[in-house]
């Protein structure tokens, strides 16, 4: 039997490399799933731009960030870009409403057919891309500032006496503090509001929602402006986490589309769930478990790393995640619609 | 109104004629976008320092000046290399081409524009040991050494410093697996242990996942042989962060100021190789560098220097700036029999040259060729101390 500081340190060593990260990660798929989820439940189509523009909200995010921290700014050790938040949102919400409007208004009053409503969100996503690199350039650009962590590994270490470390960076937790609060207001919004009544209403059956008296326009124009909020607090927070690059947002969409299909398109809780599901998989399945068995089971010296994907195949894995759900139970977890 | 638009145009053309007969055009293709973009300006720099000392001296091929003519070799993009060096040598005729700057993009660039067109080819940083033996029919050369022999001089400076266990990353293309492989090959010889090599891709936004299946196997330091603006910092960020290792095994790659800029005395006690010699010709070219507002520590400085240099005199020993004329002599001004010529001397080989003589060019980093595609050298041993790189010593 292990003694017991060893399973403490397998778990420190778990925590570490597989649970923070992949809690913090999920958090943002969530949130960005959420958007999409929204947009898939009201406006009945598969919202390729979203990606684009978590990087458009996020591109404003770090800009107005710099401005703030030029004129010397800042709300340390909180990361600048907490303040430059609501001007990134406020950018954003107007980007998507111009697209509407410019694009989807268009096709809405024609009533066309969902896939039409897909191709013309692949038009907005190229749009918005090149947007986003005109702007700021494709390169990879850092906004990050306050305190870099929460406590490090070597606190840990020195405070817990094991032999393995445990790192708490400060993004991480942020993400998952605001990820909670932000969930927790939309659904406050969805369940209590009488706009979040209409816009489920209108979700469920468009045509008996317009019999009731909801206004269609106003129900999508607020449609729009949580989606683009929630696309922009997405991006910032996977941005503080990690660095901002548009490519590597447009990566971004194959994991929250995985995870909206998986929690089941068109229901918020199921992308939440789809969001923490397909990012502690993609961990998990990629994670070299040699380490930590070593710890549990003492007397076992594997040869291999006991990683069961290469680290290569990370987005391999929301593809299979994708690709099984919609064999076996295209509803996903929580019965959403059929995509 | 006709009559002035045809004198001026007669003018200008009798202008241009006259300053082309005194120019001679030389490519200068590096990544100045790309994973090793904070590099690139120094390097070219460098090599037009090189030039310009050449053509100040005023009797290179009895007054011809060096004009650089600079193209982006995007460092991966082998297609948009190809396409750039393709615009030097058919559209700007240029006498001959100094870079490209990493391995892949060098052989694809040998490959489709050298060698068909005839064109002198010298990179300053490509190090992938299969460069050594691609069909270039002697045009290419370098003037940094094969990896194949930084790999042996990095495994023997871990050895020295008692480290049992190495996991290896290297970014995913021939630079990268060239250099993993030949220090593993020579560190495993040397009886040391690397439990796990694995390739990272350039560009992610995030490393964890890389590092955590790294930090799995249980080494003691983590050897990275990627790119400083690229994956390999990305990779090092991730390690820091989970703490998974404190010391890392650096390639040339990797060694540059952005690097400690970004990370500071946390990477202390980190360590290691790039190319070139601290020796007294080093310091010489370093100061002349500085004096002429080249103001960084990034490697490959003195490389570029000395691939510039030895074009200009290899063009003056040949008496013309014809292409395959330059390629007959670079050998011969490269190497001994003759008059050593240090960094800042170009003017005395010039004169030497013109002459009739022999001159060895030694340069900043005791340039040595090894016939074509393929050059002797040392290797400096870096240490991040206080946040910053240091030589330790030569090798």
């Amino acid at each position: 039997m292990p003694e017991t500081i060893d399973i403490l340190n397998a778990l420190a060593l778990f925590a570490n490399f597989v649970a923070i990260p992949a809690l913090a990660y999920g958090s943002q798929l969530a949130l960005g799933a959420l958007g999409v989820t929204l947009i898939f439940g009201i406006l009945r189509f598969a919202y390729f731009a979203h990606g684009d523009l978590m990087a458009f909200g996020t591109m404003l995010a770090v800009l107005t960030t710099w401005g703030l921290q030029g004129a010397g700014i800042g709300i340390a050790p909180l990361p600048t870009a907490l303040l430059a938040l609501p001007v990134a949102i406020l950018g954003a919400v107007a980007l998507s409403l111009a697209a509407d409007r410019a694009v989807f208004r268009f096709y809405r009053a024609r009533r066309a057919k969902p896939v039409i409503f897909v191709m013309a969100s692949v038009g907005v996503m190229f749009l918005f891309n090149g947007l986003v690199r005109l702007i700021i350039g494709p390169n990879d650009q850092r906004f990050a500032d306050g305190a870099r962590f929460v406590f490090t590994a070597r606190d840990f270490k020195e405070w817990s006496g094991l032999a393995e470390g445990v790192a708490l960076r400060q993004s991480q937790a942020l993400t998952v503090v605001v990820a909670a609060l932000v969930v927790a207001a939309l659904f406050w919004f969805l369940q209590r509001t009488r706009t979040g009544k209409a816009m489920r209403a209108y979700s469920d059956n468009e045509d008996l929602a317009l019999l009731s008296g909801v206004d269609p326009d106003r129900v999508v124009r607020v449609t729009w402006i949580i989606a683009a909020a929630l696309a922009t607090i997405a991006g910032v927070l996977y941005g503080l986490d990690k660095s901002f690059k548009p490519f590597t947002y447009f990566q971004l969409l194959l994991p929250i589309f995985a995870a909206a299909i998986v929690g089941g398109i068109g229901q918020p809780i199921g992308a939440i769930v789809g969001g923490y599901l397909v990012a502690f998989s993609e961990i998990t399945l990629t994670y070299a478990y040699r380490k930590f068995f070593a710890y549990l089971v003492p007397a076992w010296e594997p040869d291999g790393l006991l990683q069961i994907l290469s680290t290569d195949y990370k987005f391999a894995v929301s593809f299979i995640i994708l690709v099984v759900v919609l064999l076996v139970r295209p509803t996903g977890i929580f019965k959403g619609r059929v995509l | 109104m006709k009559k002035t638009l045809l004198a001026s145009a007669a003018v200008a053309l009798a202008l241009t004629g006259a300053a082309g007969a005194q120019e001679v055009k030389i490519g200068v293709i590096l990544g100045f976008t790309g994973p090793i973009e904070s590099l690139t300006p120094d390097m070219a720099a460098s090599a037009e320092l090189a030039m310009k000392e050449a053509s100040d001296a005023g009797t290179l091929l009895g007054g011809k000046v060096l004009v650089p003519v600079r193209a982006d070799s995007t460092c991966v993009d082998s297609a948009a290399a190809v396409a750039a060096a393709e615009r030097l040598v058919t559209s700007e005729k240029v006498a001959a081409i100094y870079g490209p700057d990493c391995s892949g993009v060098t052989m694809a660039v040998t490959a489709n524009v050298s060698v068909p067109n005839g064109v002198v080819t010298i990179s300053p940083s490509a190090t992938s040991p299969a460069l050594s033996t691609i069909e270039d029919k002697g045009y290419f050369f370098r003037t940094a050494p094969s990896d194949a022999r930084q790999g042996q001089v990095l495994a023997d400076i871990v050895k020295e410093r008692g480290i049992k266990s190495v996991a290896v990353t290297y970014t995913n293309n021939d630079y990268g697996k060239g250099l993993a492989d030949a220090f593993v090959a020579a560190f495993t010889a040397a009886g040391g242990e690397v439990p796990i090599v694995s390739a990272h891709e350039d560009g992610k936004g995030d490393y964890s996942a890389e590092v955590g299946a790294l930090a799995a196997a249980g080494a003691d330091a983590l050897a990275v042989f990627g790119y400083v603006d690229q994956g390999g910092k990305g990779v090092i960020q991730a390690a820091l962060d989970t703490g998974a290792f404190d010391t890392f095994i650096l390639g040339d790659g990797m060694i540059g100021d952005s690097l400690t800029q970004t990370f500071g005395s946390a990477l202390d006690g980190s360590f290691g190789t790039a190319p070139g010699s601290a020796g007294d010709n080093f310091a010489k070219f370093d100061k002349m560098a500085k004096a002429n507002g080249i103001m960084g520590d990034g490697p490959y400085r003195g490389e570029s220097y000395d691939a510039a240099a030895l074009i200009a005199l290899a063009m003056q020993a040949a008496g013309s700036d014809d292409r395959a004329a330059i390629q007959s002599k670079i050998i011969e001004v490269a190497n001994a029999p003759g008059e050593p010529i240090g960094p800042g001397e170009l003017a005395k080989a010039l004169d030497i040259l013109a002459k009739g003589g022999d001159v060895d060019y030694v340069g900043a980093t005791n340039v040595e060729l090894i016939g074509p595609g393929e050059a002797a050298g040392s290797y400096r041993e870096l240490e991040v101390k206080g946040g910053k790189f240091t030589t330790v010593r030569v090798r």
